[in-house]
């Protein structure tokens, strides 16, 4: 074992560091007497952030612990999407955090041991370190998601959450067990050379099981059940931490698992037709699910699952340009989906409600506010000035170069059916009376997220040139 | 009839355990209950992963005797985070029972 490795893993030591720095704080100093705990998470983060960013351009790249850990560019996106995603959510989530009743201080502990979970989900070289990661990943959003302790909704999403990620876990350990069964090896390297090219009946279980675990993050149709109740139940931060972070992790593990393990063996064929059809149906009862919804929360929540089928178009891709397009992609969904939670974390105190009726006039009682969350839902849906739009050219065209084009053209129809229901929440903010409703200026740190999110996500629309450089970068060094 | 103990005997045991436990989280009505069939999948999986590093494996390498190990602490720490959840939910609704948990759509 050499002193590099170590070295590779600095982000994550610094992050569990964090974490228990947090931890004690939030234990040692009584409650009255807490100040600062936003604010040395936002500069602990961003320290840990400008680490990977130096990294990314300037470290010596390669796997650690005898391939147990992968070091390069690829695990680094993510890792500064993860962190990128945590910032923001503590940026906007202070005053929210400020009106908990209690255990303020384990709020951020908690996030930052979820960060660390996906850092190392992200950079996972072997089938147990992905498991270690996820589990710590979702056991710290179990009991942030439960985090209203009087409120019967959260204490249910969390329930649920736990109890439905618990089984998905289960099933994806089993489906490693019989990876490990077939291959002797739970390390990706190895079990990409000894899987060989026979596709046993065994191997399609536990290719199957493992989509089903993944499935269930990333919330594929037939795992997305979870998705609208816990969206809906858990505080408004939690909830963009979930959409933004917890989907690019999985994300990352599967594009680690099926791209560089399995894809490259003979599993390719039944594989893709898998894939084919769960993107589809994502991407179709998504997107036709959110129409109906009167609660903001939940419709963002079929919003994501809608988005999840786009990438999972990158995916089938099965080439750098579509890795590249899941990673730009996901980077962008992270700054569009910051500035709508930070305005619904913004609203909901106010007036009480997540409804989207509750949103008619924001337009005149926080301008502010209702610009953000337009810029952000047509970014979702891809209107060409933002950079929705530069993302899911990048998936579709990614994907018809490699001859499936009608998954494309299912993606791009949908798409057309998500302007509707992002419109309708324009139409009430822009056009709704709101009469008796609160005036609800944005200011501070949530009104500099607000800024900042909407600013990425024009610029990147209008250059995304340096952001699709770096996706390429990360996407070409995967290990193939 | 000789009937020895192979690896598929174990193999088959942990397919019937994992199934009890996926059927017990559709089936149950009471949320220790399916707590506990989570158990009984992680379980079935731990016997997979023992039963293929035996009869598999190079007895030096531990591969699966170690993940086996893993699984149990993380089984822990999830049941310990569900127990405290069903004790937080059981404050508000007097009840453990999934079909008391309505109050979002599911």
């Amino acid at each position: 074992m050499q002193s590099f490795d170590f070295v590779a893993l600095t982000p994550e030591i610094a992050t569990a560091a964090l974490t228990l720095i947090l931890l004690a704080i939030g234990m040692l100093i009584p409650a009255g007497a807490r100040r600062g705990m936003q604010p040395l998470t936002v500069f602990g983060l961003l320290g840990i952030l400008g680490y990977i960013l130096y990294d990314l351009f300037y470290a010596k790249m390669g796997p650690a612990f005898q391939g147990m850990y992968f070091h390069d560019q690829f695990a680094d996106f993510f890792k500064i999407l993860f962190l990128a995603a945590a910032l923001l959510v503590v940026l906007f989530s202070g005053a929210y955090i400020q009106k908990l009743p209690a255990y303020r201080g384990e709020f951020y502990a908690l996030l930052v041991a979820a960060t660390l979970g996906m850092m190392i989900l992200a950079g996972a070289g072997d089938l147990l370190t992905l498991y270690v990661g996820l589990e710590l990943m979702t056991i710290s959003f179990c009991i942030l998601v439960c985090y209203l302790p009087n409120n019967g909704g959260s204490c249910e999403a969390g329930l649920k959450y736990l109890v439905l990620g618990a089984a998905a876990s289960a099933i994806l350990l089993y489906g490693i067990s019989l990876i490990y069964g077939l291959t002797g090896s739970t390390q990706l390297a190895q079990i990409a050379s000894r899987l060989g090219d026979n596709l046993s009946p065994s191997l399609i279980l536990a290719t199957v099981f493992l989509l089903a675990g993944f499935g269930f993050k990333i919330s594929l149709v037939p795992f997305h059940m979870w998705a609208p109740d816990i969206y809906e139940g858990a505080p408004t931060p939690v909830t963009a931490y979930l959409a933004m972070a917890s989907k690019a992790a999985a994300f990352a593990a599967l594009i680690r698992v099926y791209l560089v393990t399995l894809e490259s063996q003979s599993f390719a064929q039944a594989g893709v037709a898998l894939l084919l059809i769960l993107a589809a149906l994502t991407m179709i009862v998504g997107n036709l699910m959110a129409i109906p919804q009167t609660n903001i929360k939940r419709m963002m929540a079929f919003s994501s699952v809608a988005q999840a089928g786009y990438l999972l178009v990158g995916v089938i891709a099965e080439s750098n340009a579509g890795v590249k397009g899941v990673l730009f992609y996901a980077m962008i969904y992270v700054f569009a989906n910051a500035g709508v939670f930070a305005v619904i974390a913004h609203v909901e105190p106010a007036q009480d409600s997540d409804e989207i009726k509750d949103y008619a006039g924001l337009a005149r009682r926080s301008p502010l506010a209702a610009a953000v969350l337009t810029v952000s839902v047509l970014s979702m849906a891809g209107i060409p000035p933002l950079a929705g739009f530069v993302g899911k050219f990048y998936l579709f065209s990614a994907v018809m170069s490699t001859g499936y084009s009608w998954i494309a053209f299912v993606g791009f129809v949908m798409s057309m059916v998500s302007v509707y229901y992002y419109l309708s929440i324009v139409r009430v903010m822009y056009l709704g009376e709101g009469e008796g409703l609160p005036e609800i200026p944005v200011y501070g740190a949530a009104k500099f997220t607000m800024l900042f999110a909407m600013l990425i996500t024009v610029f990147l629309g209008i250059y995304p040139t340096p952001l699709a450089q770096m996706a390429l970068t990360a996407a070409k060094s995967l290990v193939r | 009839m000789s009937f020895s103990v192979g690896l598929s005997t174990y193999l088959l045991v942990g397919a019937m355990l994992f199934s009890l436990g996926l059927y017990g989280i559709f089936a149950k009505k009471n949320v220790i209950a399916v707590l506990m069939s989570i158990e009984l999948m992680l379980n079935a999986v731990n016997l997979n992963f023992v039963a293929f590093n035996r009869f598999l494996g190079n007895e030096s390498v531990l591969h699966g005797f170690v993940t086996a190990v893993f699984i149990i602490v993380l089984a822990a720490a999830e049941v310990a985070v569900g127990l405290a959840l069903v004790i937080s939910i059981y404050r508000t609704r007097k009840s453990t029972s999934v079909d008391d948990f309505n109050w979002l759509k599911w």
